[in-house]
């Protein structure tokens, strides 16, 4: 079954929420969920972007009281 | 012609602003599927030492508000640009000579010294840049 691991990537700035999501993809399966928070807004356009390069499935966005939630699966 | 996915980063100053971008740019660029060649010298190359933790001088402004914060330290992200995204980081052979450095003397994740006759060969056609 596809499992979901969160990220918690808060305070830490461009490119460090990008790398801790792309260090966790590789020790997830196919199919898994990532969710991974970050307060730096730069990340929450980057992190997209670099998953629709890659080949990844983004999830979605979503802001809350300063937080960027951004959710993958991975897709290969 | 199909796009060249090959970048080259130069990296040779030793403040803090152009280190912090020349590891942005290789470590972003080589998880994104890109093949990333990082050729070091002249003042940057001291802080690859094996075990090095000089605290690299801020040129401007941005360089002092990064201390402090949770920026990402440019060895760390050097270091993942091998370990996520398969770079190759070499040192300049001229810098480590004027150094007296051997391969042994630098962090594990830098490979062997590169002249600069290998490393134009090597970046061409792709993407150079440098800081």
């Amino acid at each position: 079954m596809a499992e979901k691991k969160l990220i918690d990537a808060r305070g830490s700035f461009c490119p460090g929420p990008l790398m801790e999501l792309i260090g966790a993809m590789k020790m997830v399966e196919v199919g898994d969920e990532i969710e991974i928070l970050s307060t730096d807004k730069g990340s929450a356009n980057e992190i997209p972007q670099w998953i629709k390069k890659v080949g990844h499935e983004h999830l979605g966005t979503r802001e809350e009281a300063g937080v960027w939630h951004v959710n993958v699966r991975r897709s290969k | 012609m199909a796009e060249s996915n090959k970048i080259s980063v130069v990296v040779l100053s030793d403040k803090r602003e152009q280190l912090q971008m020349a590891a942005m740019i290789a470590s972003v660029g080589a998880v994104s599927g890109n093949e990333v060649l990082i050729f070091l010298s002249m003042n940057a190359l001291r802080y690859f030492a094996k075990g090095a933790d000089i605290e690299a001088p801020a040129e401007g402004p941005v360089g002092t508000l990064m201390q402090g914060k949770k920026v990402p330290p440019f060895k760390t992200l050097f270091e993942q640009a091998v370990s996520l995204g398969d770079a190759k980081i070499h040192p300049c052979s001229m810098a480590m000579d004027l150094l007296g450095f051997e391969s042994e003397d630098l962090e594990p994740y830098v490979g062997e010294a590169m002249g600069l006759t290998m490393f134009l060969d090597e970046a061409k056609g792709g993407q150079v840049w440098s800081f």
